[in-house]
């Protein structure tokens, strides 16, 4: 017997245990054996780039996706998708509500899953063709319709919030340049980055370079939001169990600071009105 | 820009929109809540939470409509399916419903649709306002290669919600809106033309714009519709066996890729 139901799939074969039609005896991954032979022989990220990319990648790209991946691993508690996850954190929510709210925060144009998308399509869009980057950062063709995703409010892979490139961020773009292709994405966006950001009017952020990065190793734009999301969640994790077990006491709670500039006062209840007439 | 713009806003919030002055009231949109709002039906507040005004009772009425229409409790339904998956992998209620709303801002149902036709009965309107003719428009959207949300069902030719929804819109003094009119006309001409269908995201989105919501004030508010459709699919996994809801052999994932190769002759 079968079922009435399949999935269709390019790259995920699963044989099954011949007492369970449920349960897989072997899995394949673009055709390995992924628990006989990839798993006890290859690396986390050669297997990651192997799911994402369809084939085996190189010393070279397993290399670079290690260090991006560490470089993207904690943002930090500054980072609004860790701070939404801090906030599940505090208050006792289970795992998977923290790291939703990560994803969720974390998947937005500014700094977000999204951004990094509209980098990488404006990676394939210009390639190497620095006029093509300026026109497309001070002017990036607007689609008349309304859609889900708000109208960009800066240009994408630079931050509107920024002074300089960080030094952080400066040391990651040169360690991540000399791990990716000479003539590739990193290497001409550190190679024309501060004519860019003169043009822009702000420095280059770590989505711009997560967006070249991901680019150098030869992903698309929905792979590259998809990685860049998941690649972010341990700091996330991290930082939700640290508050969870800090405790609400410490943790900012921002009632003070809030102003409402139209309150209209206290209204007097029916039976107060009642009362004074 | 730079970095100083956020020194305003780093330990100071001014806001029109609301705040809780807790134990003591709570004000949204400049109305006291409990003694203002506090005879409001839940869905008429949250509309109002989403406009900052109450639009009336009638354009209530009609948009909480949409939302008891749309609350199909049906596990085949993606959204519902996900929640369904929820309740079989035992998760909580929260984490079941929150995956299946988050899934509800698709590009083939749900937000996307609903927005992208929202606004092109606001930028039909605009051309005809203009002197143009609603074919044109049609045709010009058509030749760019535009998807004609509202037109043309995915999984079904009929849409029995269309009628349900005219009914209650003539019910409710909505009948004669402009952009319902445009809806029905573009339906005709569409349907004469090519055969299309309409679905029922072509009459929602219409009296959208004819009760004068922006785009993003319908895609807020439409974001929990299908909710009350998912907690059914919820419950009836969770009342059955762990990993029963509809299980995946195998064999029932189709493969079409790279042959079975060796990892160590692969590097």
């Amino acid at each position: 017997m079968t079922s009435d139901y399949v999935y269709h799939s390019n790259f995920w074969f699963e044989e099954p245990e011949n007492d369970n039609p449920f349960a897989a005896r072997a899995s394949y991954c673009h055709g390995y054996d992924v628990y006989g032979q990839v798993v006890p022989q290859g690396t986390w990220f050669e297997y990651l780039l192997l799911m994402f990319l369809g084939e085996r990648p190189s010393p070279a790209q397993t290399a670079l996706m290690e260090k991006l991946a560490m470089s993207l691993a904690n943002p930090g508690p500054r980072e609004p998708s860790v701070r939404a996850a801090m906030n599940g954190g505090v208050a006792g929510t289970n795992p998977g509500a923290a790291l939703m709210a990560a994803l969720a925060v974390g998947s937005g144009q500014y700094g977000g899953a999204q951004e990094v998308a509209l980098v990488m399509a404006l990676w394939q869009r210009c390639g190497q063709d620095f006029e093509c980057w300026i026109q497309q950062l001070q002017k990036p063709p607007e689609d008349e319709r309304a859609d889900i995703w708000p109208a960009m409010e800066h240009a994408p892979g630079f931050d509107p919030n920024g002074e300089q490139l960080p030094t952080q961020e400066r040391s990651t773009l040169e360690l991540l340049c000399n791990l990716a292709p000479k003539q590739g994405a990193l290497a001409w966006l550190s190679q024309n980055r501060r004519k860019l950001e003169t043009n822009v009017g702000y420095p280059l952020a770590m989505s711009g370079i997560a967006g070249a990065a991901f680019t150098d190793l030869g992903l698309k734009p929905e792979q590259g939001s998809m990685l860049y999301l998941i690649l972010r969640l341990p700091g996330a994790a991290v930082h939700a169990l640290e508050q969870q077990g800090m405790g609400w006491k410490k943790f900012p709670f921002y009632a003070d600071a809030i102003e409402l500039t139209d309150d209209p006062g206290a209204i007097p209840s029916a039976s107060e009105k009642g009362a004074n007439s | 820009m730079s970095h100083r713009r956020l020194l305003e806003t780093e330990s100071h919030w001014k806001t029109k929109r609301g705040k809780a002055y807790l134990t003591e009231r709570v004000v949204m949109h400049g109305r006291d809540l409990h003694k203002q709002l506090g005879d409001y039906e839940w869905l008429h507040l949250y509309l109002f939470s989403v406009l900052g005004r109450d639009p009336g009772e009638d354009v209530y009425r009609l948009l909480n409509y949409f939302f008891v229409a749309t609350s199909f409790p049906d596990a085949s339904i993606w959204p519902n399916h996900v929640t369904a998956l929820g309740g079989t992998a035992r998760t909580t209620p929260s984490m079941a419903l929150m995956a299946g709303m988050s899934i509800s801002e698709a590009s083939i149902f749900g937000r996307r649709p609903e927005v992208r036709a929202l606004d092109f009965f606001y930028r039909a309107g605009r051309w005809c306002d203009e002197g143009g003719l609603l074919s044109e428009f049609v045709e010009q959207e058509k030749s760019k290669g535009r998807i004609l949300y509202g037109y043309g069902r995915p999984l079904a030719r009929n849409d029995e919600r269309i009628p349900h929804a005219l009914e209650k819109a003539r019910e409710l003094g909505f009948a004669d809106g402009r952009y319902l009119n445009m809806a029905l006309d573009v339906y005709e001409y569409l349907n004469s033309k090519y055969g299309y269908s309409m679905n029922i995201g072509a009459i929602y989105s219409s009296l959208a714009a004819d009760v004068g919501l922006s785009c993003q004030e319908y895609q807020l508010f439409m974001t929990p519709i299908f909710l009350a459709g998912m907690v059914p699919c919820y419950l009836d996994a969770y009342d059955k066996p762990e990993g029963a809801f509809f299980p995946m052999r195998c064999s029932s994932i189709v493969y079409d890729g790279p042959a079975k190769r060796d990892w160590d002759n692969a590097g």
